[in-house]
């Protein structure tokens, strides 16, 4: 264990306990995977590694990921594709050790605690009967994850029963009850409807409604505007924003698209190459982002006041291999910094995730001066 | 000569027969009998197999062919005309005895046989007393001449052997008894009971025609014209009770037939059942698991069926004599063959060792042919061996052969074609093996293969027999009625060159054969007769027209529950179903 | 829907008309074309001067063509004489020829052999689905495994080799050897029991072959779906394992699966010729193969209309069951 990713927290709000627990634990590598006592957290994710067997070598797709989340609160989990955010979220629902048929099972070790239960030991039946009621997942392409040979309310009915013992009839009651609460004009006729039948958005409401039918206490959204329209994806967003409040559920945004998390998130989980490269509240990563990828994505963030041209560049080359991770910094050959710390240490010592101001850790050989100089001086002017 | 005129049609009952009957590989016999009371081997040759008279039981036929029809004026299949007689009766019909017994003819529907005029030219019956229809109505002898007299409704009618017309009606001037206003003259009822027939020319055979099924009694207000098949109108000891055409048949008995009146009869099986499948090796398969007690077709089993059968259960086999034979014919149109002594080569020069090894051997394949008149047939001469095929052992004669391509002025041999129908798998390893014999001795065979369905207009066709080139065509071919004018008139006879449909494939055109047959068929008394056929025969195979492979043998299934089994010459070597029962 | 429904019949009823005007074209003209008499076509192999005669005044073949064609629909719907040599043979409607071999009506030797033949292919059916299915879900998710292996080679020779030889072998083995099973067909009306002995091995033999073929479609298909994104949807809702493949997976990879069985009904016929030869069903394969050996032309026909005819309707009631299964085909 080269290295081991802090997990903080900023220090108001019920999670600062967790977070000051964490550090400490932090500062022992090692210990945690032997550490089986339940946390505080609602959801604590400690030292998760999801590393996939294939035929060219071992793809380490989370090598080493902990986080935190207290109910009511949103985290957003941003990065590339590739960069281990869906394999964490899958991971969490427990959906690795299911249906690998002949595949190579992943191997997975850490420790997912959801309310006091550890996930990733517990017993698959016991972990299914958790998926759809206490953790729901939304998912990127609302047409393909829908089942295009049954109707949307068949779909729905199917994922309360199976954690409800009622009968068709309460079920549909129910069913009509969640696409009108997500905004579907004429519930009680579109239940009838075929994924195919709906709008774009429609469908993803309709994903979010099956995904609340169990009054979950996590939810999940993975890229759940992505493949929708630029007007509907504020719908969506706004959605599941009030659903939140109303429900109470902890939510986990993941994307691409900093710009989704900037509305949502109480923090923000950057992730590159599997790993967590800054973590802070969605103020300290969006206002003073610690580490060159950040920045990247932030640069790539759509911007309608500003000319094409005078944005940033955004983040060039393409994600690093999960096969054969660069060494030292996985950043290293594409970030435009790598030369700034003197000597070679980029390319040969990975860098530790530190806490850089109270509650936000960046993953960066950089110094301190050095960040908030070329934040200041070269990044935010452009923004 | 049209008094000569016999059937065109015997051909495609020669094709369906050795179609399935002749199979390559050949039997290996030997083995021990391992038959739980079923009998020896051969015990239905020359000799009742199981002789018995317990009556009751189902008599249980498989084929897979079902009848060209059941209709007795259309059949003309050999096994039918055999199956018939359970349901029909004749004026006279066949002596129900094993082997040659069975070819002396009895009264069978008539107090006895013919009383001919002096002449040759009237043939007089009296009906027998209390003969029967299955309805119980009197069987008159009107019945017996419009049964005849529908083989003159081709046109409806047609497929089987018209012999009795083309000797009444040499020139086919009465239209038929649907057609034609008029009544025959030539066939006279001058009261219930008497029947005559009044022939142009004296006809040697014409009683033995007479016997064939063909010539069964129809009542007029039950002919059911084209549709009589599904449903002949019983005056024997069974009659129909149901039948679907290719798949089943079965008959039970006829109350009114009395056995008193019938001794050719035995019926002894309360029920006939035929069963009609599609596949030989099925076939075969069921009778040796004993779902079936014998063959319907009488073609003799397929090639795994038939040494399943040699092996493990010899005691349920026969292996007799069939009428049949596999032959060679030299179309003399066809150069070299117009000269004889090319023809003679070619005799000479066919080993029929390994043309009976390519048919399956001895058991299977049949004995090696001398002359064109088969054992069955009366006529039949051992001694005549012209060209030392039996002498010889079956091998071939180079020496002479060579001798002969020199008189024929081909001292070094010559190309040509030898025809055979792709349809028999026999008869294409026969015309392999004479392909390659004959390549020892220079003459060089080319094999063309044709379709079996179809030879009446490919190989029956003189001119395109020519056009083709086909030197040598290979065939079989059988008896219709077992006589020398059944067997022989269509195959040597000037008379019977045809343009289409033609069985004289060597275009014999020999006043000394015609007259030598004019007489034999002419001659009443049936010894005299046999020996005058033998004597055109010899000419025949003088001529060397033909080449005569072998004489062809069936490997028969006798289940252990039949009694009363024997091999008939009557019916071309095949059981006289009538005589069959079951234990 | 219903107006879907018209349509399709009517393009049936269209298609089949067609199909008549081939088969008629095929058996009447091209032959009168090619110079052959199709009269002796008619008759049989028998031919001689009068039958042939009595045969062409029957079909009026001197007639012009449309006259015959015009006589051969009629038939079809009112019945039809055939009149010549003094006889006339009534054939009632619907008259689709008349044999002049076995002297039967074509139509009632149809509807008497095509229960056999439609009880052997849908019992076949039924068996190489419930095989073909299970196999190939098993080796789905199973892939790789040396069960994976030995079901796609078994698969593999189900596809090689033909039905006389698996069809004999299962007739020795097990009707002959152990007699587990009845070696010959008895109508369902006379016995069932033993009429389902008899179909054993015929329904197991031709679903052999086919459920081959399902097995390998099956598995290639499930593997497909089960990398669909709605596959992980249902395991998200927690469902169970079974219900996700049992419901989720097989309602996707029953499609592929059903236009294959619409294809096959038309290959099942010459399945079937086989199959009924080998255990000697007399069903359409073994009629129309003895009609082929008398050169039985009319039946022929019969048989091949009848065939065209329930391929026709085989791939209707597919592209209706399409729209049961796969709600996103609209049929409009």
């Amino acid at each position: 264990m080269t290295d081991h990713e802090h997990k903080s927290h900023k220090d108001t709000g019920p999670t600062a306990a967790a977070a000051t627990d964490l550090t400490a634990t932090g500062t022992a590598p090692g210990e945690v995977t032997t550490d089986r006592k339940p946390p505080k957290a609602f959801l604590e994710v400690r030292d998760l590694r999801v590393h996939f067997p294939t035929q060219d070598g071992l793809v380490k797709s989370v090598d080493g990921l902990s986080f935190t989340l207290e109910k009511g609160k949103t985290l957003g989990i941003v990065g590339e594709s590739g960069s281990g955010k869906s394999v964490t979220s899958l991971g969490i629902m427990g959906l690795h050790t299911v249906g690998q048929y002949g595949r190579q099972r992943p191997r997975l070790s850490g420790e997912i605690w959801l309310a006091g239960q550890e996930l990733l030991g517990a017993d698959p039946d016991e972990v299914r009967k958790l998926r759809g009621r206490e953790v729901a997942m939304i998912f990127q392409d609302p047409l393909s994850a829908l089942h295009p040979f049954f109707t949307v309310g068949h779909q729905i009915v199917e994922a309360y029963r199976v954690h409800h013992n009622v009968d068709k009839r309460t079920a549909r009651t129910r069913a009509v009850e969640l696409l009108d609460r997500v905004g579907i004009p004429e519930p009680d006729k579109r239940v009838d409807s075929f994924p195919h039948e709906f709008s774009g958005g429609m469908r993803q409401r309709a994903m979010i409604a099956m995904a609340l039918v169990n009054n979950p206490e996590l939810l999940i959204a993975d890229e759940p505007t992505t493949a929708l329209d630029v007007t509907v994806q504020a719908q969506i967003l706004d959605l599941i924003r009030d659903l939140q409040k109303e429900f109470g559920s902890a939510v986990i945004i993941i994307t691409h698209d900093l710009g989704v998390v900037a509305e949502l998130s109480d923090d923000i989980l950057v992730m590159y190459g599997g790993r967590c490269v800054e973590y802070g509240s969605a103020e300290q990563v969006f206002y003073e982002p610690q580490h060159p990828y950040t920045w990247g994505l932030l640069g790539s963030m759509p911007r309608i006041d500003r000319d094409r041209a005078e944005r940033l560049i955004p983040v060039k080359g393409s994600p690093p291999s999960l096969i054969n991770v660069p060494s030292g910094c996985a950043f290293n050959p594409r970030c435009p910094y790598a030369d700034v710390p003197k000597g070679d240490i980029t390319r040969t010592t990975r860098p530790e995730l530190r806490e850089v101001k109270p509650g936000h850790l960046s993953a960066c050989h950089m110094a301190q001066e050095d960040r908030e100089r070329i934040w200041n001086e070269e990044i935010a002017p452009k923004l | 000569m049209t008094t000569l005129r016999t059937s065109r049609r015997r051909l495609a009952a020669v094709s369906a027969v050795a179609a399935a009957t002749l199979l390559a590989t050949s039997a290996c016999g030997g083995g021990n009998s391992d038959n739980e009371g079923g009998g020896e081997y051969n015990a239905g040759v020359n000799k009742v197999a199981n002789a018995s008279n317990k009556k009751g039981g189902t008599l249980k036929f498989v084929g897979v062919q079902d009848a060209d029809s059941w209709d007795t004026t259309r059949m003309y299949y050999a096994f039918a005309l055999d199956f018939a007689r359970f349901y029909s009766r004749q004026l006279v019909s066949y002596n129900p005895k094993p082997g040659k017994k069975s070819l002396d003819l009895q009264p069978d529907l008539a107090t006895d046989t013919a009383q001919i005029s002096d002449d040759g030219k009237v043939y007089k019956y009296t009906l027998k007393d209390g003969l029967k229809w299955e309805d119980g109505k009197p069987l008159t002898a009107e019945d017996v001449k419009y049964g005849i007299e529908r083989q003159w409704a081709q046109k409806t009618l047609s497929g089987g052997p018209t012999y009795i017309k083309d000797v009444l009606d040499p020139d086919g001037k009465w239209k038929g008894p649907y057609e034609d206003k008029k009544p025959f003259a030539n066939i006279k009822t001058p009261d219930k009971k008497t029947i005559e027939f009044h022939l142009p020319k004296p006809n040697g055979d014409f009683e033995q025609m007479l016997a064939m099924p063909t010539n069964s009694p129809v009542r007029k207000d039950k002919d059911t014209k084209s549709k009589y098949t599904l449903h002949p109108f019983s005056s024997g000891p069974y009659k129909f009770k149901s039948y679907t055409p290719n798949k089943s048949l079965l008959l039970v008995r006829n109350k009114e037939w009395d056995r008193s009146g019938d001794p050719l009869r035995k019926a002894l099986p309360d029920k006939i059942q035929v069963t009609l499948l599609t596949n030989p090796d099925e076939r075969d398969k069921r009778l040796i698991n004993g779902d079936a007690d014998l063959d319907l077709n009488q073609r003799g089993m397929e090639v795994q069926g038939r040494q399943t059968a040699l092996k493990q259960h010899k005691g349920n086999v026969d292996n007799p004599q069939s009428g049949f034979i596999s032959y060679v014919a030299f179309p003399q149109s066809v150069k070299p063959f117009n000269n004889i002594h090319c023809r003679k080569a070619a005799i000479y020069g066919t080993d029929h060792k390994s043309v009976q090894t390519a048919r399956g051997g001895p058991t299977a394949g049949g004995a090696l042919a001398h002359n064109m008149l088969p054992p069955v047939i009366p006529g039949y001469d051992k001694s005549d061996d012209q060209y030392g095929i039996l002498t010889n052992g079956g091998k071939a004669d180079v020496a002479k052969a060579k001798d002969e391509l020199k008189k024929c002025g081909k001292p070094n041999g010559f190309s040509t074609t030898l025809a055979v129908r792709n349809t028999d798998k026999a008869d294409v390893k026969s015309a392999e093996a004479i392909q390659a014999s004959l390549k020892k001795v220079g003459i060089k065979v080319e094999i063309d293969q044709f379709d079996g369905a179809q030879g009446p207009s490919i190989v029956g066709n003189p001119a395109n027999v020519e056009k083709k080139n086909y030197g040598m065509i290979l065939y079989g071919w059988g008896p219709d009625f077992p006589s020398g004018q059944g067997y022989g008139i269509e195959l040597w006879h000037s008379s019977k060159i045809r343009d289409n449909g033609n069985n004289n494939y060597a275009l014999i055109d020999e006043p000394k054969i015609d007259k030598g047959l004019a007489d034999a068929i002419a001659e009443l008394d049936p010894d005299k007769a046999a020996q005058m056929y033998a004597e055109v025969n010899k000419e025949v195979m003088a001529g060397a027209y033909y080449l005569p492979l072998t004489y062809l043998k069936v490997v028969q299934w006798r289940s252990d529950r039949l009694t009363n089994v024997y091999a008939a010459d009557s019916y071309s070597g095949w059981y006289d179903f009538a005589s069959l029962g079951v234990k | 829907m219903l107006t879907y429904l018209i349509r399709r019949l009517f393009a049936v009823a269209v298609m089949l008309v067609v199909i008549i005007l081939a088969v008629f074209c095929i058996f009447f003209l091209i032959p009168k074309w090619a110079g052959i008499d199709p009269a002796t076509m008619f008759v049989g192999k028998q031919a001689d001067k009068a039958s042939i005669e009595g045969v062409r005044e029957k079909l009026q073949l001197d007639e012009p063509v449309l006259v015959q064609l015009f006589e051969f629909f009629k038939g079809i719907f009112v019945g039809r004489d055939y009149t010549g040599g003094g006889t006339t043979t009534h054939c009632a409607a619907p008259c689709f020829g008349y044999s002049f071999r076995t002297e039967q009506a074509i139509w009632p030797v149809l509807t008497d052999r095509l229960p056999v033949t439609l009880s052997l292919a849908l019992g076949a059916a039924v068996v190489w689905l419930f095989i073909g299915l299970t196999v190939g879900v098993l080796s789905a998710l199973k892939r790789g495994s040396l069960w994976d292996r030995l079901a796609m080679t078994g698969a593999l020779a189900g596809v090689s080799l033909p039905i006389y030889f698996t069809g004999l072998l299962a007739l020795a083995v097990f009707a002959y050897q152990l007699d587990l099973v009845s070696n010959t067909f008895t109508p369902f009306g006379e016995n069932p029991a033993k009429w389902f002995s008899g179909m054993i091995l015929p329904w197991i033999t031709l679903a052999f072959l086919f459920g081959a073929m399902y097995a390998r479609l099956t598995r290639a298909t499930m593997l497909e779906v089960m990398g669909e994104d709605y596959i992980r949807t249902a395991r998200a809702k927690g469902l169970r394992e079974p219900v996700v493949i049992g419901k989720h997976a097989m309602r996707s990879t029953m499609t592929p699966v059903l236009t294959l069985l619409g294809v096959d009904i038309g290959a099942l016929m010459g399945s079937a010729i086989l199959t009924e030869t080998t255990f000697s069903i007399p069903g359409l394969g073994q009629a129309v193969l003895k009609a082929i050996n008398d050169r039985d032309l009319p039946l022929i026909l019969g048989v091949t209309l009848i065939t065209a005819t329930s391929v026709v309707i085989a791939n209707l009631v597919v592209d209706l069951l399409y729209g049961v299964i796969d709600p996103r085909v609209r049929l409009g």
